[in-house]
């Protein structure tokens, strides 16, 4: 053992790994801030009624799901130079494939929330004079929230661990820093203290949605 | 107050409503009988727009929701204008839908905030008055999945008044209530018909229907058989379909 036992060792080999944290961090929060967004509108134009919109999205969702991260990493990383003509630099191509993958997992744990919504509560709305879009954002978005928090904290905990992936396309994020260091220093121990910093990451994660699972708990459905 | 005119409206293959006619006159309380699928219910959803209608005519104060055209069939208004018509609409349910992640007093105010514009003071003055009205001023901060059955459906009540309808609907309002419930219920609508409040009540509870009502309809297959004073309808002269109908009920 080199680090485990000695203190001082493991501060300096966690501190030569912090540019790595940040890289992953960062993949973490932008994937986030764009596929919950774009999840949503995935969700609502899967379930248009016109098959021209829904068909095409749920093409999408299979391909996006039904093919591995890793394979969608390289086909953004070196397909989209070649056909379009523009470099995308590996993080930005990073957070492009983990956000169009995760939202379309995000999509269909919107749509399975909002159809669970009673039909009653679209009825009583527009009784009441709402127009569709009020219901939504007011009646149906709320109650859908609550709803899918199970599910949403499922696919943020493997995001945290997915984002390894990304040292395929040699992004220097966590998991790349350790082996890096473990080949240097011949040792398999960074990686497990790589592993360690993915468990406290989902710690918070955890400790974050049964916060939030907990604010909503101020009524039953 | 309200005219529907020659109402047809299928299902698919199957006609729900075939050619129904029928006034209402302000202060009138008229009561909908009929067995499950003779288009009652079908009937007052139409009305509150939340069915469309085939072919005929829906006018409410004065002012055409559906009109049919030389064809006959039903041209709706637009968005806009069919929604501020339908606001002379009210609607309780069987199953109350109260949106469970407001408070009593919030399910009471939103919509009159957000769709008649009132202030937040003033739809907060109103509802509490309704909900001193159903007797439920003590609930007002509690959610609905804290409240009884009959309790969550005194809310609905509350809350279609809150939009001061001109026309107050109510879907088998107890259908889903043991009887102790469904007497608070009542008595709330008994209540606003001694306030000569126009409503259009379809229920099972015959009782009701003869005491409060002052027109019983009575339907079957997708057409009204009887249509007259509840005494008239329920009382010892009635037909022979509602005699029959009646039987089966245990009334």
């Amino acid at each position: 053992m080199k680090y485990f036992n000695n203190p001082e060792a493991f501060i300096r080999l966690v501190l030569s790994m912090q540019d790595g944290m940040t890289a992953t961090l960062t993949i973490f929060a932008l994937t986030l801030v764009f596929s919950i967004p774009l999840g949503m509108v995935i969700a609502l134009l899967r379930m248009s009624k016109h098959r021209v919109v829904s068909a095409p999205i749920s093409l999408y969702i299979l391909v996006m799901r039904g093919t591995p991260l890793m394979l969608q990493l390289f086909a953004v990383y070196f397909a989209i130079p070649m056909f379009f003509g523009v470099n995308l630099d590996r993080m930005t191509a990073t957070i492009l494939a983990f956000s169009l993958n995760y939202a379309a997992y995000f999509a269909e744990i919107f749509r399975g929330g909002i159809m669970s919504i009673p039909v009653g509560q679209y009825e009583a709305s527009s009784v009441l004079g709402f127009t569709p879009v009020q219901t939504f954002f007011h009646i149906v978005l709320p109650q859908v929230v609550k709803r899918v928090l199970l599910p949403v904290s499922n696919e943020v905990i493997t995001l945290v661990k997915d984002t390894s992936l990304a040292n395929i396309i040699a992004v220097s994020e966590l998991f790349r820093a350790a082996k890096n260091e473990a080949s240097r220093v011949a040792s398999v121990e960074p990686l497990f203290v790589a592993g360690l910093f993915y468990l406290l990451m989902n710690g918070a994660v955890t400790l974050f949605f049964s916060w939030l699972n907990n604010r909503f708990a101020y009524y039953k459905d | 107050m309200l005219q529907v005119q020659n109402v047809a409206k299928a299902f698919g293959t199957q006609d729900v409503l075939r050619g129904v006619s029928l006034r209402v006159s302000r202060g009138e309380v008229v009561a909908i009988i009929g067995r499950s699928g003779s288009g009652k219910s079908t009937l007052l959803r139409c009305i509150n727009h939340l069915e469309t209608i085939d072919s005929g005519s829906i006018i409410i104060g004065g002012e055409a929701m559906a009109q049919s055209d030389a064809s006959g069939r039903a041209v709706y208004k637009k968005d806009a204008e069919l929604r501020r018509i339908c606001l002379k609409m009210g609607l309780v349910f069987q199953d109350y839908n109260l949106f469970p992640h407001y408070s009593v007093l919030k399910n009471l105010v939103m919509p009159q905030v957000m769709v008649l514009g009132r202030s937040r003071a003033q739809a907060k003055e109103k509802a509490l008055a309704l909900l001193e009205k159903v007797g439920l001023a003590d609930k007002a901060d509690e959610y609905p999945c804290n409240l009884s059955g009959g309790q969550c459906q005194r809310v609905a009540i509350a809350r279609a008044l809150a939009m001061d309808p001109e026309i107050l609907c109510f879907d088998e309002p107890t259908s889903a209530l043991d009887p102790q419930l469904t007497h608070e219920v009542l008595s709330v609508i008994r209540q606003l018909a001694d306030e000569q409040r126009t409503m259009i009540v379809v229920t099972h509870e015959m009782n009701f229907a003869r005491d409060v009502a002052d027109r019983v309809i009575y339907m079957e297959d997708g057409v009204i058989v009887e249509d007259g004073p509840a005494q008239q309808v329920l009382g010892s002269e009635r037909s022979a379909a509602v005699r029959a109908f009646v039987g089966e009920s245990g009334y």
